[in-house]
């Protein structure tokens, strides 16, 4: 344990003992770039054997994979979100624009929301609740620094399920007969792949390189580069989720360019490591059972039969 | 595609109702809505009213057993004591109740596994930034002592004739294993609260400065209501001082929890919850009144003793539903950390 284990920025690998380990590796997923087509989700399910989903027709959008589970580990969220029509055509002033070329659609005839689409997936914590409350070490940090379930050790007992703070590991339910049954399950980051040095599915299957796989700190520069670009193009709300290590988890290895808040994405605004506060928890559990004792042999100090 | 564009914002009070039929929005300064709002209207934005966490995939197993395993901590301690100051018939009580929280406690805890037959993979590393490692270690270590003392209790009621050799054995070791079972209690009656605090479930992470106080005196309170029950009320003095003790803790913290946890602390208020909560305190303060009170009688002894116990129960089923009522309503992920990033205060490393 360093002094940074529970909190604050560090090399996941190292700090779990790896002494010669390969660069971190993560995502970087660039929504202004997602077109929706869900190529990611199915990528991930045939190449990690994940079975059907709870196929549900919920009327939101495109989407009815409705979450990240332990049987949806890419999952692409759709938001028509409500645009303002401008009062007036707007003067081309010839400025560099981002996306299409201008149409020649009159205003009123174009939609009146925009498109946004966002392929969500593990974030591979640099502190990883889930690994951190694991009971049985079936969570374990790879050399990649990557977050991974070994399925033959975990028991099912749930807890990693309520400690991540983005709502992503789940204990499967279903299909019946299926070996994992019972068991956490989430991405991997393809682990088998990395090994053998490719990229993961869901990257490699993407066809507008939105997700993009690589070293984290090439990425997390690469990310900083991207959102610079589209600010000088005027895409005032383009921002960065997860790539500051410093943030509540100590960044992510899957990080995110977003054109909204988080949680208009489903994604938690300042999402915390809840080990962060564990030495806090003991030390007041402590507190709680030192009185306990105290309140019991006091019990039976105050009088005789 | 015709697009909806009011959906999914919960502006007042009462909105936890989702509709899924449209695009996620927000609404700003909308509503006057709930009689008793007492945190001001969250306007928060969300994926379609999805949850952001998971609620733990826990049965309510895990409820009982934060009951169970609080009453068998408590029950070694008031064994230990009995034995040290000669009271067989509160020692008896004391051990019987280790004895039966313990096995319900081992029953609900396998039972809430996703693999049973994994079970004893719990026991394959010592983790401390687990809880639930840490709390394995607890019971297994507290266990084979209070379930050696309790052992002793039920040999030493067979026939004189039978107490023989190692059944002999058995007995003198006894008041050794109670005695370390009653100090290795304390942590199993406290370390359920860091299990549940130690999450991302908001209203259990909330609760984690006073969640510890919660339940060893809830422990305290049901454990000593046990004892008023079963042992003689001759010897069940220390029992009703420790119960009443133990609901006064109960009832100082858990008010103090509701103060301290921010919007979180509705999900006790409200729902399933609420009603538990409420019927903990009625339930706990009577109980605790009866004890003071009545405690030299049999029947009153019996009634508020009852009355302890149902008051810890529900102090346990009310933190447990409030915390899966937090996790599935995205407005207790998102408009705490909403309002620390709009003040400037994202949690962020300070170098």
């Amino acid at each position: 344990m360093g002094p940074n284990s529970l909190f604050g920025p560090l090399d996941p690998a190292s700090d779990a003992g790896y002494t010669d380990a390969p660069k971190r590796k993560g995502f970087f997923t660039d929504t202004s770039v997602c077109i929706g087509c869900k190529a990611c989700e199915v990528a991930c399910k045939e190449w990690n054997d994940v079975p059907e989903n709870a196929f549900e027709m919920l009327g939101t959008s495109y989407d009815n994979s409705h979450s990240l589970n332990a049987n949806q580990w890419r999952h692409v969220a759709f938001i028509e979100k409500p645009a303002a029509k401008p009062s007036a055509p707007s003067v081309d002033l010839g400025m560099p624009a981002v996306g299409a070329p201008v149409s020649d659609v009159p205003q009123d005839e174009k939609p009146d929301f925009q498109w946004l689409m966002s392929s969500d997936v593990c974030k591979h914590c640099t502190h990883a609740a889930c690994l951190d409350v694991c009971p049985t070490g079936s969570l374990f940090r790879s050399e990649f620094g990557t977050v991974v379930v070994q399925d033959d050790i975990c028991n099912g007992c749930g807890y990693c399920v309520a400690a991540c703070p983005y709502g992503v590991i789940d204990r499967r339910r279903g299909p019946e007969g299926d070996p994992k049954v019972g068991i956490a399950q989430k991405c991997t980051l393809c682990y088998d792949r990395l090994t053998d040095g490719q990229r993961p599915a869901c990257a490699a299957a993407c066809p507008t390189e939105s997700i993009q796989y690589g070293d984290v700190d090439e990425l997390r520069e690469r990310a900083t580069a991207r959102v610079e670009l589209l600010h000088e193009r005027g895409v005032m709300d383009a921002r960065l989720y997860g790539n500051d290590p410093d943030d509540g988890v100590g960044g992510t290895g899957a990080m995110f360019l977003l054109l909204d808040e988080p949680e208009v994405y489903g994604l938690p605004p300042d999402p915390v490591v809840t080990t962060k506060d564990l030495p806090r928890m003991f030390t007041r559990a402590g507190m709680a059972g030192t009185a306990l004792l105290i309140g019991a042999a006091l019990s039976f100090v105050r009088r005789r039969p | 595609m015709s697009p909806a564009p009011d959906a999914s914002t919960h502006g007042d009070g009462s909105g936890t109702q989702v509709r899924h039929g449209g695009s996620p929005g927000r609404s700003r300064g909308r509503s006057r809505g709930g009689d008793r709002v007492m945190v001001p209207d969250a306007d928060f934005t969300s994926y379609y009213g999805r949850p952001i966490v998971k609620a733990a995939p826990w049965e309510h197993d895990i409820a009982y057993y934060l009951f169970t395993g609080g009453v068998a901590a408590g029950s070694s301690l008031l064994a230990g004591g009995a034995d040290l100051t000669d009271r067989p018939g509160l020692r008896r009580a004391g051990r019987i109740g280790s004895l039966v929280g313990l096995l319900l406690s081992i029953v609900a805890l396998v039972h809430d596994l996703g693999k049973p037959s994994r079970f004893l993979n719990m026991l394959r590393v010592v983790k401390l930034t687990s809880p639930m490692s840490v709390g394995t270690w607890i019971l297994s270590l507290h266990g084979p002592f209070a379930g050696l003392a309790s052992a002793a209790e039920l040999v030493g009621m067979l026939p004189t004739r039978w107490q023989r050799g190692p059944v002999r054995l058995l007995l003198r070791l006894g008041r050794p294993a109670g005695l370390v079972g009653a100090v290795t209690a304390p942590p199993v009656a406290a370390y359920t609260a860091v299990l549940l605090a130690d999450t991302a479930t908001p209203a259990w992470h909330a609760a984690h400065e006073e969640l510890p106080f919660v339940f060893c005196g809830s422990a305290a309170a049901a454990s000593g209501g046990w004892a008023m029950v079963t042992a003689p009320i001759a010897e069940a003095g220390p029992a009703r001082t420790f119960a009443v003790g133990g609901a006064a803790v109960e009832l100082v913290m858990a008010h103090r929890m509701e103060t301290s946890m921010g919007l979180a602390a509705e999900t006790l208020h409200t729902g399933t919850a609420g009603r538990w909560m409420r019927a903990s305190k009625v339930l706990t303060a009577t109980g605790a009144a009866g004890a003071l009170l009545g405690g030299r009688s049999r029947v009153l002894s019996v009634v508020s003793g009852t009355a302890l116990m149902a008051g810890s129960f529900c102090t346990r089923m009310g933190v447990y539903e409030a915390g899966m009522a937090s996790a599935r309503d995205p407005k207790y992920t998102v408009v705490p950390q909403r309002e620390r990033v709009e003040r400037g205060e994202q949690v962020r490393h300070q170098g």
